[in-house]
């Protein structure tokens, strides 16, 4: 008991003294408060997002009208919100199918090594060849424009890039004494790979995520923007950037750019973040 | 001779992914549903007729005698028939591939030049680069296309400095076209190449050579181009790959915000009228200058930096 009371005076002040990083915690917030949006789109968003208004159309800022009318005069606030939903939803698969996928292919060829080591690595460095805007284009043209197709697509396009930074992660780890310890103790192969191995190289998983999150979203809306994903007029911020370019010559380009601005801010908050935990990997020598 | 041997490598490496990249892209697109034989002979036909058009296109052939038939055309420069176009996708890509080189070499210039500097000018003045350093945090986050608007409002709309569509004619209408698309598509990798650069020499500065090169009281114009732009320079080149890659990408992209006439725009056009002829052709035409520059990147890597030329763990 004594040295159970010992050790929490040791180490509570060394938790409390963790640094906390106003940039990861205001970034985190604006993401949550996205995702919140995006789930309460029925509840808070003022009109219905696919209501044209032809005696409406390209409104500028007003009382009724927050962020202006896009050219159909549909209000673009709500349009913004309940495009949150697609719009960060396919990233968000694209990214946890990537890293599922990315992980186990990088513990695998890690601990496996020899020729499954080397068929990965070649497969991966043969995907790296296809933007994945392109391998979006193809799988368009194969299953027809929609949200599934691209986000598969892009799924696979992010793999490589995972699965390259976590193998040679795994690699290190797995060279290092407490993996050999748990060898040489007889815990079985997998149990050394999911419950020793993994959470040793998961920060460095997250971050991936973090910092891939922003460049799937971009990927995703520009897929969306050229017309090959969702179709409208269901929404998504960068099929909105497409429907609101018509306007900008005479003169309106509000409905555009207020999408723009939205999924620049979106961006820089993941990447931020990813940079954030990156850093802090850094300093404690991962 | 290590040299020559890592060379043959890569040079091997690269012709065994772009083969495999050309079986990926045909046999996606072959195994996609849609029967060009329907689509060219339109509405209604006879059975008899349908199977006669696929004899004449030789589309009854297994997968890789067809495959085999495309690739040899390709090297021998058919690149197959648009279905839709009724054309030669060789001659309809003529027109546009030169538009989409000037677009991205344009952009290449601005993203080493704008970037370099900034990144130069971010390392050496310190109140700068707090400004650069959140400007280059924004332009690393504005996809080309937000980019695209933003500058069509700004300087074609507002300003009217710069034309908003299309391709002019003549060198410096060229230019003048392609000026504001040029700078959407760098945007980004202008940004990114601006944070290497400034953390590249910012390391540099940090090293005895470059305090060594002060202390003999070598002009300090010198002792950055001379010294630490040298050094630095090595991991911008290695990264100029990944910046290709975004740049072909990024083609598609911007050529359809600026209605320019090129290859990136007929890819979209192709994949929305189902024109696997011409889609086959520029996928692997936008694969194969990506495989190829990025290989002439690793090669002059070695070139500069000789710690590469032993063999990889």
């Amino acid at each position: 008991m004594a040295t159970a009371a010992a050790i929490a005076e040791i180490a509570a002040p060394v938790r409390r003294r963790r640094h906390i990083d106003p940039v990861i915690v205001g970034a985190s917030v604006l993401i949550g408060a996205l995702v919140v949006v995006a789930l309460l789109a029925p509840w808070i968003s003022p009109y219905d997002p696919n209501s044209a208004n032809i005696l409406a159309t390209n409104q500028g800022v007003s009382a009724a009208h927050w962020l202006g009318t896009d050219p159909s005069g549909r209000d673009v606030l709500s349009r913004l919100i309940w495009g949150a939903r697609l719009s960060l939803l396919g990233p968000a698969l694209i990214i946890l199918i990537a890293t599922t996928l990315g992980t186990v292919l990088a513990i695998a060829s890690a601990w496996i090594g020899g020729l499954f080591d080397q068929v990965v690595s070649r497969v991966m460095d043969i995907l790296f060849a296809f933007p994945g805007l392109v391998l979006a284009m193809v799988a368009v043209a194969m299953f027809g424009s929609g949200p599934i197709a691209p986000v598969v697509a892009l799924s696979i396009a992010y793999t490589p890039y995972i699965t390259r930074i976590l193998r040679s992660a795994s690699l290190r780890e797995r060279n290092l004494p407490y993996i050999s310890a748990c060898y040489v103790g007889g815990v079985p192969a997998r149990s050394i790979c999911s419950r020793h191995l993994l959470p040793n190289i998961f920060p460095l998983l997250l971050t991936q995520a973090a910092l891939s999150f922003g460049s799937a979203l971009v990927t995703l809306a520009a897929v969306s923007y050229l017309g090959l994903g969702v179709q409208p007029p269901t929404a998504t911020w960068g099929l909105m950037v497409a429907t609101g370019q018509t306007a900008i010559l005479a003169g309106h380009p509000g409905a555009s750019i207020a999408s723009g601005i939205l999924i620049i801010v979106t961006v820089v908050a993941f990447n931020l973040l990813g940079d954030r935990l990156a850093n802090r990997h850094a300093v404690q020598g991962l | 001779m290590a040299l020559v041997r890592v060379v043959l490598e890569r040079l091997a490496e690269l012709v065994l992914t772009l083969l495999v990249a050309s079986v990926a892209i045909y046999g996606a697109l072959y195994l996609a549903p849609g029967n060009p034989a329907t689509l060219l002979a339109g509405g209604h036909i006879t059975p008899s007729v349908l199977r006669e058009i696929e004899r004449q296109l030789h589309l009854n052939e297994p997968f890789f005698v067809r495959y085999w038939d495309w690739l040899d055309g390709i090297l021998h420069g058919n690149l197959g028939k648009s279905f839709v176009y009724r054309e030669s996708v060789t001659s309809l890509l003529a027109s546009r591939v030169l538009n989409s080189v000037y677009l991205v070499s344009y952009s290449a210039v601005v993203i080493i030049v704008g970037g370099v500097a900034l990144g130069l000018a971010a390392a050496l003045r310190r109140r700068l680069g707090v400004a650069i350093t959140a400007g280059t945090s924004v332009g690393l986050a504005t996809p080309s296309f937000v980019a695209a608007i933003m500058l069509i409002t700004l300087f074609a709309v507002n300003l009217k400095w710069f034309p908003a569509y299309g391709t002019g004619s003549g060198f410096a209408g060229q230019l003048r076209h392609l000026t504001l698309p040029a700078v959407a598509l760098a945007l980004s990798w202008l940004a990114y190449t601006a944070q290497l650069t400034k953390a590249a020499v910012r390391e540099e500065l940090g090293k005895d050579q470059v305090e060594t090169a002060q202390s003999r009281g070598i002009r300090p114009r010198h002792v950055v181009t001379r010294h630490v732009l040298r050094n630095a320079l090595i991991p911008i080149t290695t990264v100029s790959g990944i910046t290709v890659a975004g740049l072909v990408a990024g083609d598609v992209v911007v050529e359809q915000a600026f209605g320019i006439n090129g290859l990136g725009s007929f890819l979209v056009q192709a994949t929305l009228q189902k024109d696997f002829a011409s889609m086959q052709a520029v996928a692997l035409i936008l694969v194969a200058a990506f495989v190829v520059v990025n290989g002439i990147v690793d090669v002059a890597g070695l070139f500069l930096d000789p710690r590469l030329r032993e063999p990889a763990v």
